[in-house]
């Protein structure tokens, strides 16, 4: 996101008078605009700052000291976390890497395959297949976990890693995004001229027209990694073995032990501070696909 | 909602066996393939921390002898665990053993989820005290489960405090909210305790000593008793107090609530025996400051207290193996071992009478290090647990709590109105899931 916004302002800092001599002056921030957009930004990132903080914070310090004042308690946290039934949190973090990894490399394959058939080929029934889609994008996946179980009892696949990872490999919104994005960035002069070579419908299909997806299906993968690895009603129905479980339930089960035991807060909230790791990581290093030259792939008429 | 075609098949069906008491018409018959031969192996879902240490002392001990191998999958609690229960069921997977509280038992029940152990457990009922044996039969002649552990409500308050305020324990009712005025006329930027919209069991507790019955049977139908008179009493004293803002009016469990008991702003807690738990991590900074007595009563020559949690272990009619489960609930909630290591493992406090005051219970707990007798008292408040009544659908009757007292409590008006509300909700939604009500 970020990227976009850094692009759009410096041709904008170009077109600006006077900038001929020397560096460029700044343009006068518009301070509205600024204003309401800092305030959003401290509206999201509050909480995280909440979280980073109180998971520094050892049992005694997290209720008693001022919320932002950094405690003493992240090694201990930490090492607490880890120590927790034999570091059953590492192993709910490694199942969690693997539903949202695996899954979301997976769905965006269907979805990059799909997405490009949709968006290249006529055949009968395209338009009435792409309704249904567009139907399964409006429908959220939580009414759908209930049905998913049921039919996977029925073959006898429940309480297993296969349980969670398939409902999540076909992804409405994915394919929906590859077609949309393959109609664009695929054009059809392109695929003629491969036609014309002599090369197969597949070849045509991983040689030529998948580089040109990959900004698109970054995109997508990101956004089933993310789905994935919070998604919580899927596993919490389909699992009943807590070896399996990803982080999301892990937590779940840390907070609530029942009446009569106190909830582990510093050993969730430290859990939840390193959840949310990877995923930042993940945005760090995948941010650079999205700044590929999204005309790299256009036509020379 | 998934299971609401399921529910009306079995709905009439349990509604007559309650009413009539009669074990016949429970849909759970006897057909549970007992005829084993060879090894056992079962699933258990569970929440209770340490429960697979627990368990690792059956499958090394009588569960060698017996051939019957327990295998626990820790779950989380809450109302959640028992909508997966019900959807595994519906697949026909729930697992052998199931963690149950108490008041999701009927739900469990009515959904024809839970085996009928009459035949397995029925000598150990003296081991539990009549109150809570009640609540695994329903009224019935039949088992659905065996209990584990119980949470008797008591008061909980700050000894030091106390005497700096020159404030007395207060036995009943009434003086609890003479103590409430007292302590706002002596520091003004204290609070006795809080009245928490948040926590439904607390106000069910609290209603069950003053003697309501929220869920009863009257023939063939359910009775729903939410709006009745010794409910509407604790309502409007409660709600009283936190309208002359003699009391706090704030949620409990929050960080905010944390920090009243850390810095010792709200000086007493309506809690049950499970509080030291939650003082612990609570209020860290207060360890040894705090001291149990008694529930304050309704009238001096009363003793009675109300429950807050506590959970039995079910044998669910998925289990093929219902004689072997039986046998191990009956085991883990009864034996000696077993409940010494639960207590140790998993710091429950347990049904059985006989374990309240075994060596695991000998030492008050940590953060009450003060008051030696404390468990001593724990037992014989236990003794006193008003019986109580629960029904399908305390889920829904629960969240409409939350709902209307929460409205009610922030904005400090009629707690009675709240009830109405809770009561109108509860019947409207045990009509819709197919019961008969009586009005």
């Amino acid at each position: 996101m970020s990227t976009l916004a850094v692009r759009k302002t410096r041709p904008a800092a170009g077109t600006t008078p006077g900038t001929a001599q020397g560096p460029p002056r700044r343009r006068r921030t518009a301070l509205v605009p600024t204003l309401t957009l800092a305030l959003g930004a401290l509206y999201c990132l509050l909480p995280v700052v909440w979280v980073v903080v109180a998971a520094t914070k050892s049992g005694s310090e997290l209720f008693s000291t001022f919320t932002f004042l950094p405690g003493t308690g992240f090694t201990d946290n930490v090492g607490d976390l880890s120590a927790y039934r034999d570091g059953v949190y590492w192993r709910w973090m490694a199942n969690s890497a693997l539903y949202a990894g695996l899954g979301a490399l997976l769905s965006t394959a269907v979805s990059a395959v799909s997405g490009y058939a949709l968006a290249t080929y006529r055949f009968r029934g395209r338009e009435a297949l792409f309704n249904v889609l567009l139907a399964g994008v409006l429908m959220p996946p939580v009414i759908l976990a209930v049905p998913q179980y049921l039919l996977l009892a029925e073959a006898g696949m429940t309480d297993s890693y296969l349980s969670v990872l398939l409902p999540q490999v076909l992804s409405p919104y994915g394919v929906y995004l590859a077609r949309i994005y393959a109609a664009a960035a695929v054009p059809a002069d392109v695929v003629e001229a491969g036609r014309m070579d002599g090369a197969g419908e597949w070849r045509i299909f991983t040689r030529v027209a998948l580089p040109m997806m990959v900004p698109g299906l970054v995109t997508v993968f990101l956004f089933q990694f993310v789905a994935v690895w919070n998604n919580f009603l899927l596993p919490y129905i389909m699992l009943s073995d807590d070896e399996k479980f990803p982080i999301t339930l892990g937590l779940h089960t840390l907070l609530e032990q029942g009446a009569n035991t106190p909830a582990l807060y510093t050993l969730v909230i430290t859990g939840a501070f390193l959840a949310v790791l990877p995923l930042v990581a993940l945005f760090l290093v995948v941010q650079r696909f999205w700044s590929l030259d999204l005309l790299s792939g256009a036509v020379k008429s | 909602m998934p299971y609401t075609k399921r529910r009306r098949l079995v709905t009439s069906a349990v509604a007559v066996a309650l009413g009539a008491s009669t074990l016949a018409a429970c849909g759970s018959s006897d057909d549970g393939g007992d005829a084993r031969s060879g090894p056992v192996s079962l699933t258990y879902w569970t929440w209770t921390p340490g429960m697979d240490k627990v368990v690792d002392l059956w499958n090394k001990g009588p569960g060698k002898e017996q051939q019957i191998t327990v295998t626990v999958k820790k779950q989380a609690s809450g109302d959640t665990l028992v909508t997966k229960i019900l959807t595994a069921h519906k697949a026909g997977q729930a697992p052998d053993l199931v963690q149950a509280e108490y008041q999701a038992l009927p739900t469990l029940v009515s959904n024809d989820a839970l085996a009928d152990i009459s035949g397995e457990v029925d000598d150990v009922k003296g081991k539990f005290a009549d109150g809570v044996w009640q609540q695994t039969t329903l009224g019935t002649d039949a088992v659905y489960a065996v209990p584990q552990d119980i949470g008797p409500m008591m008061f909980y308050y700050r000894e030091d405090l106390f005497e700096q305020y020159g404030l007395e324990v207060p036995a009943t009712w009434e003086e609890f909210a003479r103590t409430a005025r007292e302590l706002k006329k002596a520091a003004p930027d204290k609070d006795l305790t809080t009245f928490s919209a948040n926590d439904s069991g607390l106000f069910a507790g609290l209603a069950q000593q003053a003697g309501a019955r929220w869920w009863t049977t009257e023939g063939e139908k359910w009775k729903v008793g939410i709006d009745d008179e010794a409910t509407r009493k604790v309502a409007d004293f409660w709600g009283g107090l936190v309208e002359e803002g003699a009391i706090d009016n704030q949620p409990m469990y929050t960080p905010a609530w944390n920090k009243a008991l850390n810095t010792g702003k709200q000086i007493a807690w309506v809690s049950a025996v499970w509080a030291p738990g939650t003082l612990t991590t609570a209020a860290p900074d207060t360890k040894g400051k705090w001291a149990m007595a008694p529930l304050p009563q309704w009238s001096g020559s009363e003793n009675r207290t109300g429950s807050w949690g506590g959970s039995s272990t079910a044998v669910t009619t998925d289990s093929e193996n219902r004689e072997a489960a039986a046998k191990f609930a009956e085991w883990l909630n009864t034996d000696a071992d077993a409940l010494g290591a639960l207590a140790k493992e998993g710091g429950i406090y347990p049904a059985s009478t006989s374990a309240q005051l075994s060596g695991a219970f000998a030492e008050p707990p940590e953060f009450f290090a003060n008051q030696p007798d404390f468990y001593t008292k724990a037992a014989d408040i236990a003794k006193t647990t008003a019986p109580s009544a629960w029904g399908p659908n305390v889920n829904v009757a629960y969240t409409s709590f939350k709902d209307a007292f929460g409205a009610a409590a922030k904005n400090k008006s009629d707690f009675s109105a709240a009830l109405g509300t809770m009561q109108k909700e509860t019947v409207a939604d045990l009509e819709k899931q197919g019961f008969e009500v009586a009005r």
